[in-house]
């Protein structure tokens, strides 16, 4: 266990080095210029870009840019070009928002993908089974932020559900416990949007993981000395199926993330995603560096988590 | 395994579909390049009649320009189609290239490749397509090759793993006696016989790189105006979404017809395709 945990630590700190590259250089190589005011204004003199680029080190070959980022990042002083800011600041002030958000679409996901999956492995082949498969492939199949449009047509003239936001202004709440309410109540709509592809996914992998358990030995064997078939399938049969429950948690992290720049735009939902696309259309390298240096090495640790995980809970895996 | 195909009456029902929406795209391609207006011209602007509600001469009714939206959305299929087809396309060349190269090898090529592809699926994808979108300039062939070189690493595990199993096979070994080439049996041996799951893989990137696309063109980052997608329709009516539930819906239910039927065909080729479990 402790020898696995080093080995994955061990990897991890190449694959961090690899992120770091990639983060980079797709940034870094396209072409344009990071420019707030544009490489073409006649009014700017060469002598202000120039001190410009020298203070961000745009005039220096790209190695050592990279090695100014990257040390930058790690040491809290790489700044934005934008507002001249710290980018991890920017970045952290904005990070537990998106982390509620996500860990809500998660709870989320695998929820309904556990029921739903259930469900359709219990009644596998019946038309319970075809109609509810059919209905995940939609969630997959509608794009999230029509859908999202479409709910806000519908919803805002019946419900009084937030649309914007975290939290509402101009009250006064009587306790911490009316201000959480209100939190979630802003939470919940993007939540749920953002759920609807991983509760598909998940919901898929299920039921496919419960199809394969009940084919197994053991289970012929409950069969055999009679064991009530409601018994075998949530005892011996769910149990043992889990697996995708949890590894869902890696494999959702990236999607989810990325999937927040739309959601969070949408509902002007002050968290990490709608930062890298303000940050994408003013041109700010830095913050681009570092978002998607941040977010990979979050997922990273997500799917180390849900590793070791997975082998605390399956005492049948072997870490090696 | 295509006879077992065509039992699935969904299945059927979602290739016709695909079917339909190839006639209508490669129509509308050719129409649109000939310049020719039907119904409408889809960019043609008429501000006496603005934001009108569907009815007789504009079936979907009109945008905030007055042009027509099913002219627009009609016009507008074949780009969410090229997209879906060519990206991915590029993600296969790729990954079936790494993935081969990957499962055949072995050892420390495999170990660097697939540490590789390690790191590119920590990326959120979405927001690593839109970075790299946005910084090279939004045009249908950079989104296209953008979405297939970060979209290609789910193919190329899959290709490794089929590879690994299939490399132990009599045959690949009887190949190997014989002496033939590493690339003629990559490409003459095991990639044939791996040819299924990578098919239905192909099938199912579709709609995800057409939402993906409907995606960009929806933050301003996809195929840009005045050339009409399906995205940037409804981008477009977001401005008028309470006054113009037209402009949103319709384009929407395009998208989503589109995905579905990729969906729902892209699972019924991989039920077909699954042998063992139907045979159990």
């Amino acid at each position: 266990m402790i020898t696995f945990i080093i080995r994955r630590l061990l990897i991890s700190v190449v694959l961090v080095f690899l992120i770091s590259l990639i983060s980079f250089f797709i940034i870094t190589l396209t072409p344009g210029s990071p420019y707030p005011w544009g490489e073409l204004n006649p009014k700017i003199s060469q002598a202000v870009k120039d001190n410009y680029r020298k203070q961000f080190h745009l005039d220096e070959p790209i190695w050592n840019q990279y090695w100014y980022n990257m040390r930058g990042l790690f040491t809290g002083e790489l700044r934005s070009i934008k507002d001249g800011r710290p980018v991890l600041e920017r970045i952290g002030e904005r990070l537990p928002a998106t982390v509620s958000l996500n860990v809500c679409a998660i709870a989320i996901s695998l929820s309904f993908g556990l029921l739903i999956g259930v469900y359709s492995a219990r009644k596998s082949g019946q038309w319970q089974d075809t109609s509810l498969s059919t209905l995940c492939f939609t969630f997959l199949a509608l794009p999230e932020f029509w859908v999202t449009y479409l709910l806000i047509i519908g919803l805002t003239n019946w419900v009084a559900i937030p649309l914007t936001g975290t939290v509402s202004h101009g009250i006064l709440f009587p306790n911490e416990g009316a201000r959480l309410l209100d939190r979630l109540w802003h939470l919940f709509l993007p939540a749920v949007m953002l759920a609807l592809g991983g509760i598909a996914g998940q919901s898929r992998y299920v039921r496919a993981s419960m199809l394969e358990t009940l084919r197994e030995d053991y289970i012929r064997t409950a069969q055999a000395k009679g064991l009530h078939p409601d018994k075998i399938f949530y005892r011996h049969a769910l149990r043992n199926s889990l697996r995708p429950v949890i590894t869902g948690i890696g494999s959702l992290l990236p999607a989810l993330i990325g999937g927040a720049v739309i959601i969070e735009t949408i509902f002007a939902y002050p968290g990490i995603g709608r930062l890298g696309y303000q940050a994408v259309l003013e041109r700010d390298y830095p913050t681009l560096v570092a978002l998607n240096f941040i977010t990979a090495v979050l997922v990273l640790l997500g799917n180390l988590l849900a590793d070791v995980l997975y082998a605390v809970v399956d005492p049948r895996v072997r870490l090696e | 395994m295509i006879r077992r195909f065509f039992r699935n009456r969904l299945g059927v029902a979602a290739l016709l579909a695909i079917c339909g929406l190839f006639a209508v795209a490669v129509t509308f391609a050719i129409l649109s390049y000939l310049k020719v207006p039907f119904p409408q011209d889809p960019n043609l602007t008429n501000l006496e009649r603005k934001l009108l509600p569907p009815n007789p001469v504009n079936w979907l009714g009109t945008d905030n320009l007055g042009r027509d939206v099913f002219s627009r959305i009609l016009h507008g299929s074949y780009i969410s189609l090229t997209v879906g087809f060519v990206a991915v396309a590029v993600s296969l060349m790729i990954g079936v290239v790494v993935g081969a190269i990957s499962g055949y090898a072995g050892r420390w090529v495999d170990n660097i490749l697939m540490r590789v592809v390690d790191a590119i699926m920590c990326f959120p994808s979405f927001f690593l397509i839109l970075t790299a979108v946005a910084l090279l300039g939004p045009s249908l062939w950079n989104i296209v090759v953008v979405i297939g070189l970060v979209s290609w690493t789910g193919t190329a595990r899959l290709v490794r793993a089929e590879f690994l199993t299939l490399r132990e096979t009599e045959y690949v070994r009887a190949a190997r006696t014989l002496g033939q080439r590493a690339p003629a049996i990559i490409f003459g041996h095991i990639l044939p016989n791996a040819m299924a799951p990578i098919f239905v893989t192909a099938v199912l990137g579709i709609p995800a790189a057409i939402l993906t696309e409907a995606g960009l063109s929806f933050l301003g980052f996809g195929v840009q105006p005045p050339q009409a997608t399906w995205g940037n329709i409804i981008a477009d009516g977001k401005t008028y979404l309470l006054d113009a539930w037209w402009l949103i819906l319709f384009p929407g239910l395009a998208i989503t017809f589109s995905t579905l039927s990729f969906y729902l065909a892209g699972d019924a080729l991989r039920q077909a395709a699954e042998t063992r479990i139907e045979r159990k």
